[in-house]
């Protein structure tokens, strides 16, 4: 039997003359009918430009060699661009990340799924609207017919990516393409499209998916293919390269993951900075400990809304009552819509709460005018998770932490020159594992997770004891993240840091919290030592939030 | 028309901050372009005619030959002549100080009012927003002409009413733009977290909100002077700006429409020194613009 993939020696470029700089190189695999492949690696390791070079999508001024590109048997290297456009929907399907801009968001999803039906089959409107029903249902979007005349605004994140997995199977291609279909879902939602992903391959349809999320590929992928740097440096059966990884670098992506690795466990594979051992800091503190511990932050009976644009109140925050330790994480976990960024925005005094108070070291802080805030606003810092964003985008890195340590709220003591602010400067890139020579460097010309420690060492400018961090790694690859967090608990032990961490991801939240606070529609539905939490969930959302958390096949089978 | 083309201009300017950069195509922006290097030697042969007009037009703008009439563009006179044989040339040279002052100072009334009035909008309130953009929009309910038209009817014609009437017809399209431009970065993320180290208001305010919102402005107002000397000129054709025997390129246009039968050149070349002086003004101000976001 043919198979319905077959890659030999794919190489693809950018510019230039073909054969030079190549940014996908040698690329060489196999899909079966009714198996899954999964390429996993990080941002730029060339996974996405090799799933696009199957569609014959690569791009303006590319470049494509290969001794052989074949979809069921039939060679498509080479194509022109018409006779692509006649295989794409029909031979090959893809499955887009962002389903919010790839549905054109003026048509009715209906006329968007029926549109590869138009321009590939004969079927009459009456037939296509058929097919379309079928579609929908068959995806798991019923009540079809009210649905059709839906737009893509109107429909949840995981109804869109469901929409637009119909639109890609509406001619039932014997290969799809899936380019991070998970990604920007919360996770219940996303454990839901991975299950119709296996459905589809059930039925016997080929799908390459394309993720940098080691356990979502767990779930579904026979496969595996590690990408880096344009090549593949490891591929075999999923459960062999996960439990039993080859390649250092597969090994050091595999051990950033952060899902049930215990506190205080570091993640990457070189150390951040040299601090104190980590063998001689204690285990995190049980919870009998907290009550010697003084409260830093104080949350009570918080509420905040909104209005609708139509005039309606939307509730972001109701009733949420936490408390913050010195030296502790609490950790605050919720999907998107449930409340956890005005949580920060509260804590932070960005937003004044409509009812409760939040006090810091027993002092008010939401209640009083930012003029009286403005005394303690050192002492509390902040960490986002758009890092370039929160740079004023003249500035060089020099002056963003200049601008911060002459702040009110900064840590100079002592008024120096600039001469002594720029050593004050190099510390802190010192002390977040930059190099000074960033310092003259714009935060657009730097990584990811430079920003981000950028972003970090800013906020530390000012000494403070709290930080609030607000999905500080959700925009970094997995071993940039594992960085990012071993950084951040480095510090938080050196400085003694309460930090208020916020995210989405369970894994994250998991490894980094003493405490967990999970938030569902504004309410914290439960709360407790992340260990017990974790082991023995109380709240039914929560244990569906656990239950949905994409884990590696467990070693001991 | 040109408020179009100005929010379009902004529009990408304003982009060039907000957007990924590293995901922008990657142009020389070190090297000027064929385009960029014309209209920057055009702009110095403005700005040395505006200056000293006689070190390239020695002659007399306003002197009269009779016998010369209508002579058509030659060696002696490479313009040609108008009905009283006033070589164009010389005019067309010694008019280019008046059209690029009226240009610039019309194009700096409007920014600046509009500076004032979208930073009233913008920092003050909901009240003053309130009241300043439903006077925004009846002036937009005007054409832009015919705000400067009834401007210059209540005051009286000649250069200065047709300055002031060109620059405040331009002014709501501006201070819309900078009311925009300030809300967005107000609400900006990086001021956010300048509120969070502490800083007082009024310091944000200098050292993040205004420099950001009127850095995208200089680029705007380069293409605002092209389009203020188009406006001043249609002024001048109307008799509603520099009179006659003046060497103004609106009022030479004017002057020419009768004889445009016979002698043609009395009308293409002020008319072409307007659309050639426009289309310098915002070439240089879009390659600014582009270095600008390189930067």
């Amino acid at each position: 039997m043919t198979a319905a993939l077959e890659v030999k020696n794919l190489t693809v470029g950018f510019g230039g003359r073909p054969g030079q700089d190549p940014v996908v190189q040698d690329v060489s695999f196999e899909v079966a009918a009714g198996e899954c492949l999964a390429i996993v690696g990080e941002s730029g390791s060339g996974k996405s430009v090799t799933a696009r070079s199957l569609l014959g999508l690569a791009g303006a001024h590319s470049w494509v060699q290969a001794d052989a590109v074949s979809i069921t048997g039939q060679s498509v290297l080479g194509l022109p661009e018409s006779a692509w456009r006649r295989r794409r929907g029909r031979d090959v399907g893809l499955i887009l990340q962002d389903a919010l801009v790839s549905l054109d968001p003026l048509r009715p999803i209906g006329r968007e799924i029926g549109d590869s039906l138009r321009l590939h089959t004969k079927l009459s409107a009456a037939d296509r609207t058929r097919r379309v029903l079928e579609l929908l249902d068959s995806v798991g979007l019923p009540d079809g017919a009210s649905r059709i005349r839906q737009r893509s605004g109107q429909l949840s994140g995981g109804q869109r990516q469901r929409a637009l997995i119909a639109s890609a199977i509406a001619l039932d291609p014997p290969l799809l393409i899936a380019d991070e279909p998970t990604t920007a879902l919360d996770v219940t939602v996303q454990a839901q499209v991975l299950e119709l992903l296996a459905e589809i391959k059930r039925r016997g349809n080929a799908i390459v998916l394309i993720s940098h999320d080691l356990a979502v590929v767990s779930r579904i992928a026979d496969r595996v293919a590690v990408m880096s740097a344009g090549r593949i440096i490891e591929t075999g059966p999923t459960a062999e390269v996960l439990q039993n990884p080859q390649h250092p670098l597969t090994r050091a992506m595999l051990a950033a993951v952060p899902v049930d690795k215990p506190r205080r466990t570091q993640l990457s594979a070189v150390p951040v900075a040299t601090i104190a051992p980590r063998s001689t800091v204690p285990d995190g503190l049980s919870v009998d400990d907290y009550p010697v511990r003084p409260v830093v932050l104080e949350a009570s009976e918080l509420r905040r809304s909104f209005r609708r644009p139509d005039g309606s109140r939307l509730v972001a925050v109701d009733d949420v009552s936490f408390r913050l330790h010195r030296a502790e994480t609490l950790g605050l976990v919720g999907e998107s819509g449930s409340g956890k960024t005005t949580t920060a925005r509260l804590a932070l005094a960005l937003e004044t709460p409509d009812a409760g108070e939040v006090r810091i070291f027993g002092e008010p802080w939401s209640a009083v005018q930012e003029k009286a805030r403005r005394r303690l606003r050192g002492s509390v810092g902040a960490i986002y998770q758009d890092a370039l964003g929160s740079f004023d985008p003249r500035l060089t890195v020099g002056d963003i932490l200049r601008h911060a340590l002459r702040a009110p709220a900064g840590g100079t003591t002592e008024r120096g020159g600039s001469g002594h602010l720029s050593t004050e400067s190099s510390q802190l890139l010192d002390q977040v594992g930059l190099p000074s020579g960033v310092l003259s460097r714009r935060p657009v010309d730097l990584s990811g997770g430079q920003r981000q420690r950028v972003g970090i060492a800013r906020a530390l400018a000012s000494r403070p004891r709290i930080l609030i961090c607000d999905e500080p790694v959700s925009a970094l690859d997995v071993t940039v993240q594992a960085q990012v967090l071993d950084l951040l608990d480095e510090l938080q032990q050196e400085l003694s840091l309460s930090l208020l961490f916020i995210s989405h991801d369970l894994g994250v939240i998991g490894h980094m919290s003493d405490r967990v606070a999970v938030m569902k529609d504004g309410r914290i539905v439960e709360t407790g030592a992340t260990a017990d939490v974790f082991a023995d969930p109380r709240h039914p959302y929560t244990q569906q939030l656990l239950e949905a958390v994409p884990r590696f096949p467990q070693r001991s089978r | 028309m040109s408020d179009i083309e100005i929010q379009a201009g902004l529009g990408r300017a304003s982009g060039g901050q907000s957007s990924h950069p590293e995901q922008r195509p990657q142009r020389a922006a070190g090297r000027p372009g064929v385009v960029e290097i014309i209209s920057a030697l055009f702009g110095l042969f403005l700005v040395v005619s505006a200056l000293v007009p006689t070190l390239l037009a020695p002659g007399d703008p306003l002197g009269i030959d009779p016998l010369a009439a209508f002579t058509p563009p030659s060696a002696g006179h490479w313009f040609g002549t108008d009905e009283s044989g006033r070589d164009i040339y010389t005019r067309v040279v010694h008019g280019t100080g008046s059209s690029l002052v009226i240009g610039i100072v019309a194009t700096a009334i409007g920014l600046g009012l509009g500076i004032l009035l979208g930073t009233a909008a913008g920092m003050l309130g909901r009240v003053v927003d309130f009241t300043v953009n439903r006077f925004l929009e009846v002036l937009f309910a005007f054409p832009g002409l015919l705000l400067a038209l009834l401007f210059i009817l209540i005051y009286g014609p000649g250069v200065a009413t047709a300055t002031v009437a060109v620059g405040l017809s331009t002014a709501p399209g501006y201070a819309r733009i900078i009311r925009g431009q300030l809300i967005s970065v107000r609400s900006s993320s990086f001021v956010e977290a300048a509120t969070v180290q502490g800083l007082p208001r009024w310091r944000i305010l200098v050292r993040h909100i205004l420099p950001n919102t009127l850095a995208p402005l200089l680029v705007l107002g380069t293409l605002g002077i092209g389009q203020a000397i188009v406006w001043a000129s249609a002024l001048s054709y109307l008799g509603l700006g520099a009179a006659p025997p003046a060497p103004e390129w609106g009022a030479m246009l004017s002057a020419g429409r009768t004889y445009i039968t016979s002698a043609w050149w009395m009308s293409f070349f002020p008319g072409l020194f307007i659309v050639l002086t426009a289309v310098c003004a915002t070439t240089i101000g879009r390659s600014i613009e582009r270095r600008m976001r390189h930067a």
